[in-house]
Formats: C-alpha cells, sequence, structure tokens
C-alpha cells in the first residue's frame, strides 16, 4: 500500500523518531530493539486511537515537532508534560482530537519528563526492516529511512476519523518524578562485587549525568569496585547496570549494543525503565534490589492495571 | 534411559526480568563456543515444540547464550527447566569437538597494503616482523565466528596469533570505513559499516558484510569460520570494493 499524503513535518523537533514496540528476533545479526522508551505512554496513545497496541507512532524526544494535517484523522499525545496545540489553541495530552486537512500540530518542549507519544488513527504507515519501524539511528535502521524526522517529511496514513474522542483519566496517568527508584534484579557478575560495594550500590544516591541517551544512562554517583575488569562479551538485556572501570553505573536502555564486556551487577525491571527514561540530566536515582518473583508480580501487576483501566468518551 | 548432567560444562544464571544467560564453562573457547551454537540451534528447534511463544531472542556470544523469554506465557523457573532438559540431550554434542553441521568456512578476500591497512607498519615494528609477515600470519589461519554484535552484522573473530596481536588504539578513529580489516588484541574483524573504531586497520575487505537487502544479510554466523585471502588493489575494485571512499578517513 503506497499513500502519499499524510502528515508534512514542518519542524523536526530535537529528536522525533518513528516508532512501534520495537525490534525483536535479530539480537544474532547485530541488530537491537529499539522501541519506545516509555512503553506504556506509547501504548496509552494507541488506545486513544483505538489502534491495536504495536501500532506505529512517534516519539518526540524533548519536543519541537510540528506536523501539518494533510487529511482528517484522530489523532493523540500522551507521555512527558509538552505543551501541545492544534491550530494555536492549547489541548490536553491523554485525549484523542480529531484533526483536519490543513491543521498545525505543535508540540513545544518539556516541562516535566523528556518524551512524548504521537499516535495517529490506524498508525502511520511505514515499512518494516527486519520485522519492526522502530528507528534506531546508530544502525540505520527503520523509520522512514533509517533516521529521525527531518522538515519536510510526509508521514503517511490513512484519512480515518474515529468515532469517539477518549480522554485516559487524569488519576490513571503516570506522574513523572525528578526522583526515582528503580526495582533491580540482582544478575549477571553481582558475584563479583562484594556485599559491602553491593550495598553501596542499593544505599546510594544516583544523578544522571550529561551523557545520556536512548542506548543508555550514564549516572554519577558513588563509584562502584569490581573485583574483575572486564568479561567475555556476553548479551546484554534492557535495563541491564553496567559498572565500568570509573565506577559509574550505566544503566542500558532499548538502544543498547546487543553484546558487550564490562561487568553488570543487575538489571531495572521493565515497568522502571520509563521512570528512568524520562529523567532529564540532574536527575535522582535510587536502585532497590528485588527477586526475580518480585519483579515478575510487579510486571504482572501493572499488566493487570493498564488492562483494567478504562478510557472515558468525552464527546 | 538416563542422561547424566554435564553440569561441569555450563551454569544458567539470571540476566534481568525476562532474560536467563547460560553460560559455557569448558575452559576451551573452541568448545564452549560449539556449546553456543549448539545450543542456539537446538533452542531455535525447540521454538516451534516445547518452547513457542515462549523465547522473544537469543544473544549467542563467545561462551554464553542469552535467552529472552516472554513473560506473558511462562516465567523464569520454567524457562530454566526447559533449558536445562534440552541441554542434557546436548551432553554429547557439548563434549565432542565436531563441528555442529551447518558451520561453514567462510573465504573473505583482502586487499592488503599500506594504503588500504594504515596500522600494518605499526604492527610490522611493535612485532620486529616485515610487513609481508605480518600479512601471511593473518591469512594463515582459519578463525572461528566467536561472536556478532556490537554493530549490526559486525562479527568477532578469533584468535589471532600471538604475534601480531595488538592492542587497540590509544585515540579511537572517529570514522573507520566499511569493509575494513582490523585486528584488536587476539580478535580481527570486518567493519562492516562506517562507524567510529578503535581496531588495527591492515586491509581493506570488498564483501558486504551486512546487507539488510539480501536474502542472506550476513556472509557469516556465530560459529562458522573465517580464512582471509590477500588480493590485489585491482582485484578488490573488480569485486566492488571502493577505494575512493576511504581515502580520507586513514589521514
Amino acid at each position: 500500500m503506497t499513500i502519499s499524503t499524510g502528515f508534512l513535518v514542518k519542524q523536526a523537533g530535537m529528536l522525533s523518531l518513528i516508532q512501534d514496540a520495537g525490534r525483536f528476533g535479530c539480537f544474532n545479526i547485530g541488530l537491537t530493539n529499539g522501541g519506545p522508551i516509555d512503553l506504556r505512554s506509547f501504548q496509552w496513545a494507541n488506545r486513544l486511537c483505538e489502534n491495536p497496541l504495536n501500532t506505529t507512532a512517534i516519539e518526540v524526544n524533548l519536543g519541537g515537532l510540528a506536523l501539518i494535517a494533510q487529511l482528517d484523522t484522530t489523532i493523540a499525545v500522551t507521555g512527558a508534560e509538552m505543551p501541545f496545540t492544534i491550530n494555536g489553541l492549547s489541548k490536553e495530552l491523554w485525549r484523542s482530537y480529531q484533526v483536519m486537512a490543513g491543521d498545525v500540530i505543535e508540540l513545544g518542549f518539556s516541562t516535566q519528563g523528556l518524551r512524548c507519544y504521537l499516535a495517529v488513527a490506524d498508525g502511520f504507515v511505514v515499512a518494516e526492516t527486519f520485522g519492526s519501524t522502530a528507528t534506531v539511528c546508530r544502525e540505520g535502521v527503520g523509520g522512514l529511512n533509517g533516521g529521525k524526522l527531518q522538515v519536510n517529511d510526509i508521514l503517511p496514513c490513512a484519512s480515518l476519523k474515529r468515532a469517539h474522542n477518549l480522554i485516559l483519566p487524569s488519576i490513571l496517568r503516570p506522574s513523572y518524578s525528578n526522583n526515582v527508584t528503580l526495582h533491580t534484579v540482582p544478575s549477571y557478575q553481582q558475584q563479583s562485587f562484594s556485599s559491602h560495594q553491593q550495598r553501596l550500590f542499593y544505599s546510594s544516591e544516583y544523578t544522571v549525568s550529561k551523557s545520556f541517551d536512548r542506548m543508555g544512562y550514564r549516572l554519577e554517583g558513588h563509584k562502584i569496585a569490581c573485583d574483575i575488569d572486564g568479561i567475555l562479551s556476553e548479551g546484554i538485556c534492557h535495563g541491564a547496570v553496567q559498572i565500568p572501570a570509573d565506577g559509574q553505573p550505566i544503566v542500558l536502555l532499548n538502544d543498547r549494543q546487543t553484546i558487550g564486556g564490562y561487568p553488570k551487577i543487575g538489571a531495572v525491571i521493565s515497568t522502571d525503565i520509563a521512570k528512568l527514561g524520562q529523567l532529564n540530566q540532574g536527575g535522582k536515582v535510587h536502585f532497590e534490589p528485588v527477586s526475580m518473583e518480585q519483579a515478575h508480580n510487579y510486571f504482572h501487576l501493572d499488566l493487570s492495571c493498564f488492562n483494567r483501566a478504562a478510557l472515558v468518551h468525552c464527546d | 534411559m538416563s542422561v547424566k548432567l554435564p553440569d561441569k560444562k555450563f551454569s544458567i544464571q539470571i540476566a534481568g526480568e525476562n532474560a536467563l544467560i547460560i553460560y559455557f564453562t569448558d575452559p576451551d573457547k573452541e568448545k564452549a563456543s560449539i556449546g553456543v551454537k549448539n545450543t542456539e540451534q537446538i533452542i531455535r528447534q525447540s521454538m516451534s515444540g516445547a518452547l513457542s511463544n515462549d523465547i522473544i531472542d537469543l544473544v549467542p556470544s563467545y561462551a554464553s547464550l542469552m535467552v529472552m523469554f516472554n513473560l506473558l506465557t511462562t516465567d523464569h523457573h520454567q524457562v530454566r527447566i526447559k533449558l536445562r532438559r534440552l541441554l542434557t540431550t546436548l551432553d554429547e554434542i557439548l563434549v565432542s569437538e565436531n563441528q555442529s553441521k551447518d558451520s561453514a568456512l567462510i573465504t573473505l578476500p583482502v586487499y592488503y597494503a599500506e594504503e588500504s591497512g594504515p596500522d600494518l607498519a605499526g604492527i610490522a615494528k611493535r612485532s620486529q616482523l616485515s610487513i609481508a609477515q605480518v600479512i601471511d600470519i593473518h591469512q594463515a589461519q582459519e578463525y572461528q565466528v566467536y561472536a556478532i554484535g556490537f554493530a549490526p552484522g559486525f562479527a568477532y573473530l578469533g584468535e589471532v596469533d600471538m604475534r601480531i596481536a595488538s592492542p587497540r588504539l590509544s585515540t579511537p578513529r572517529a570514522q573507520v570505513p566499511k569493509g575494513a580489516v582490523a585486528i584488536a588484541d587476539r580478535q580481527t574483524a570486518v567493519y562492516p559499516n562506517t562507524s567510529p573504531g578503535g581496531w588495527n586497520i591492515i586491509g581493506l575487505c570488498p564483501v558486504n558484510m551486512f546487507d539488510a537487502n539480501a536474502e542472506k544479510i550476513m556472509p557469516v554466523k556465530v560459529g562458522d569460520k573465517v580464512k582471509f585471502t590477500a588480493i590485489s588493489k585491482a582485484e578488490f575494485i573488480a569485486l566492488g570494493g571502493k577505494f575512493t571512499d576511504v581515502e580520507g578517513y586513514f589521514k
């Protein structure tokens, strides 16, 4: 299906990326996952547009995106607090809106949190690369041409006005704090960290350094010493906490390298990744150890809440 | 029939909320690597049977295989039990030195020269060999594909002869051209695409190491063997190698 109309990118913003839920099954050829850093917000944007959860949307990092609709359809924006206007009129996040050809949709810069998700009814129609539309700039894979959105790009989609305008009640929306606790499963080389070093890690406060992106968050705080310098390169899972020689933890996210040789003390659970991924430089982080069973419990509780949460009609 | 558990050959550890990692503990690197390869193969086969819907991705590396599972269908206990069961059936293969049947020997042509390999002279000087000897030693042996990662299609090959093993550059190059054949410690590799890198470049390979649009995306996979063979500049260009693209990178 070729669609030559959709949304025109008037202003690309800092880093706006075409994303679906991510690319899986390609680690053996060195391709990482990509996909939304704040998965739930991405899924909410799709639910507000009555889409399947994995529908292709845009992750707007920091903000500054402006689009011109070339057709009539339905959109929704979720995630970080970011000024959102249609034709200059201020609109709410976490609800769907009907837009018409010629409408100008603008996102300003985030005031709390970092990343927003803009979904459209039936999704943006982008060819899949290795089974996914997720953009990973470092790999030059996914999106329209392997990179971030550019001015004058056309984001193809169907003209589709949904019957309802939906809203997520404010009590069900995530709140983005500047001080987060990340539940972490002790794993990998944890035995190469003395019990003293592990206690230090789990009792210290860390600060997000200036080096943070979709690949990983480099933190600053109490140095953690490891008994070993490095390991044979091995698979790195989502949320893995790497401790390089300088002792400053790096939490690895969606665009992480597939394998690596730094020792790892544990892995942050998926439901907490979004909290970290919405932090800006200076954000505060604590780690709290949890068992695999607790991790699974958090996962299923969060999923159950998400599945039970109902959108409300607002027309 | 009872099968003895090859307890000393592997251990299964937690990696993350939905990932276990199997470590192959044989001190012989090549045997451990065969264990990774065979286990990956047997798990992929089981993904249409015992492990259907349960496995999201597999990450083979030097001596480990990370298994990412689906928290909607299973948990780490169940995956661990199933993996253990699969691994016991591998007992014989794990200890045997036989290569698994789908392992291939791939020959990669390389234009070795000072103009294509700016670090050849440095390696020769450090090891008190001639440049010709360094080239001969590099192409004299077969290398095992131990891992693929770092970048799409980047295959870690080993182990390089001690005489030409070389530490990474103290300052990595901002740009290493696509096709650069390079050495770091006892590893060697072909850069699949232009990227930053700190390995010692000794030549250029015209073969595309990662082509998203090709039927065979990569010429090699973990467990294969690779041999390098020297070609002339004319052959390099005839095989599609682009020399003009890289001149700027070696300044």
